[in-house]
């Protein structure tokens, strides 16, 4: 499938210090087909204006194309409504929007926040800051050996005092798909509510807020093919209605007085200042692009590459890699050490040879503890990659590690 | 491929002192003492100098990192020791000057093995790992002023 996809997107095709670029850094940010690029072109030379107001074309044109979005986002995870659609700068600025909307209003003394210790710091810190602030008591669920989770454990440690429990859909360092419907319906039968962090979960499989029964859901565009700047809070209807904006301005007022205002209805009175409008007209072009070349195709092409890549990475000596072996439990990316060998020297001479890796602690420092790591090197799969590029990754690893055991 | 541009990044020298690191642990008593991280990546340094009468008269390091962060560690400690504080301090401001690819003194002192580090400038990701530690031994002789 990949070489007709990999034409899509343009960036792929050069080279980087003398090499073809092999780019296995989509958890950090994908790469953008032309569908998108040409999308915001369009945007910005025929229809750009601002929204909800012009009574001129331009005005509604930028309106329609900036609701369209939002209706395309509805559909693309199955949400009842375009009230429970709010458009963010990403997933970080909606996981706040929970913690200081919801968090602030419905958070007393010693209510619990349950996470678990695979959480991005944009799923930690917005909750430690809160319960900090309540005097809430933040809680861990602990990992499996192999970096997944036990449903037995979050029976364990979510209980009726339990009030909001937020976990990431899919890890961005060990890849592991999370049972996030499972800990859901745990979560609700103890009267809590459910967050699921779906920045590394909504680029790359189907996924039904319906279904999962989650009561927020945060995802951001640029993880999926979509510009950055632009993410998504999707919320339940009846908890969004009862809660109180953390932005205020323009935009997202009904009435305004001296000393008292009003807001807009759903889902506008989350939306203050002039809103993210070419940033939502890309996510919606990068949705349509998702759409066609199909989720289920995504999922099992990056399912197959991971088995692909543990098995070829598997065959170097000395190379470590971290989560599940299992391919079926785990999304596109394949976590590691080699050696000895610090991952920032790993990923150098990588790129040296045009292959782009992450390398560090992924913002994930409590899971890095967890591992007894101080930092690892990351390669993040996505439609456009091939098992061309994870032979390229593979005999880029070989390459480091007879240079540095040269010298140790 | 060739390790021609490796190579550039990674002298021997550097090597060596990431494998044989020089002043290497920590001054017990009377010491100051600066804790240091690059939050991008993780890269921790522990440093402790021992300044009297405005002269450096050990330096320690302990941390975790890259071989660039600890190398270029390494060397500081070496270079900075027996010297005094204000020429410490210009040396940190040399190195930074090395680092950005800007024109320097190169005759005031002698470099020794920091000027392995040179290469590190062509490579604007590893910058950071490599001025870690002048960074914290800044920081720490300023806090001692």
């Amino acid at each position: 499938m990949n070489t007709t996809i990999r034409s899509y997107f343009p960036i792929l095709d050069q080279e980087i210090n003398g090499h073809p670029l092999v780019y296995l850094d989509s958890a950090a940010t994908s790469q953008k087909p032309i569908q998108v690029i040409e999308a915001l072109e369009k945007y910005y030379k025929f229809n750009n204006a601002n929204v909800h107001r012009g009574v001129h074309t331009l005005g509604n044109r930028a309106t329609d194309d900036y609701e369209g979005a939002r209706e395309k986002v509805r559909k693309f995870i199955n949400a009842a409504s375009t009230q429970e659609v709010i458009f963010t700068r990403g997933t970080t600025t909606s996981i706040n929007t929970i913690a200081s909307g919801y968090g602030r209003q419905n958070i007393v003394e010693g209510d619990e926040i349950v996470i678990t210790y695979m959480e991005h710091h944009s799923n930690i810190i917005p909750w430690q800051q809160l319960a900090k602030e309540k005097g809430a008591v933040l809680k861990y669920i602990d990992l499996e050996p192999d970096g997944t989770i036990s449903l037995d454990t979050v029976r364990k440690v979510v209980t009726p005092k339990t009030k909001i429990v937020s976990v990431m859909m899919v890890s961005n360092v060990l890849g592991t798909i999370n049972p996030v419907k499972e800990i859901a319906k745990i979560a609700h039968g103890n009267g809590a509510i459910m967050v699921v962090d779906g920045a590394q979960g909504v680029p790359h499989m189907k996924v039904d807020v319906q279904d999962l029964d989650c009561d927020f859901l945060a995802f951001s565009g640029h993880k999926m093919c979509g510009p950055t700047g632009i993410g998504v809070l999707y919320g339940k209807k009846a908890i969004l209605e009862n809660m109180e904006p953390v932005e205020f301005g323009g935009e997202m007022i009904d009435f305004v007085g001296l000393y008292e205002s009003t807001w807009k209805e759903l889902p506008w009175k989350f939306e203050g200042g002039t809103p993210i409008i070419a940033g939502a007209v890309g996510l919606g072009a990068a949705i349509d692009f998702l759409n066609e070349i199909g989720l289920d195709t995504i999922a099992a092409h990056e399912h197959q590459m991971a088995r692909y890549a543990m098995d070829q990475m598997s065959t170097i000596d000395g190379l470590t890699i971290y989560g599940p072996k299992d391919e079926m439990k785990r999304c596109g990316l394949v976590t590691f050490n080699l050696d000895d060998v610090h991952p920032h020297d790993v990923a150098t001479v990588l790129d040296m040879n045009g292959i782009a890796v992450r390398a560090g602690h992924h913002c994930a420092q409590p899971l890095m503890k967890w591992l007894e790591a101080t930092a690892t090197a990351r390669a993040s799969f996505y439609m456009y990659n091939s098992e061309e590029d994870i032979d390229a990754l593979v005999k880029g690893l070989r390459v480091a590690k007879e240079y540095f055991n040269d010298v140790f | 491929m060739s390790f021609n541009n490796l190579d550039q990044l990674y002298r021997s020298v550097i090597m060596d002192h990431y494998k044989n690191p020089r002043n290497k642990g920590e001054i017990e008593d009377g010491a100051l003492t600066v804790d240091m991280n690059n939050p991008t990546c993780g890269d921790r340094i522990h440093l402790t100098l021992q300044v009297e009468d405005g002269i450096v008269k050990d330096a320690k390091f302990d941390g975790e990192g890259c071989s660039i962060s600890m190398s270029s560690a390494s060397m500081m400690t070496q270079l900075i020791k027996d010297k005094k504080v204000e020429e410490a301090l210009e040396l940190a401001d040399i190195f930074s000057k090395m680092m950005l690819g800007e024109d320097f003194d190169d005759e005031k002192y002698d470099l020794g093995d920091v000027e392995a580090l040179q290469g590190v400038a062509k490579f604007p990701a590893r910058i950071k790992c490599a001025t870690l530690a002048w960074k914290a031994m800044e920081k720490g002789v300023k806090e001692g002023e």
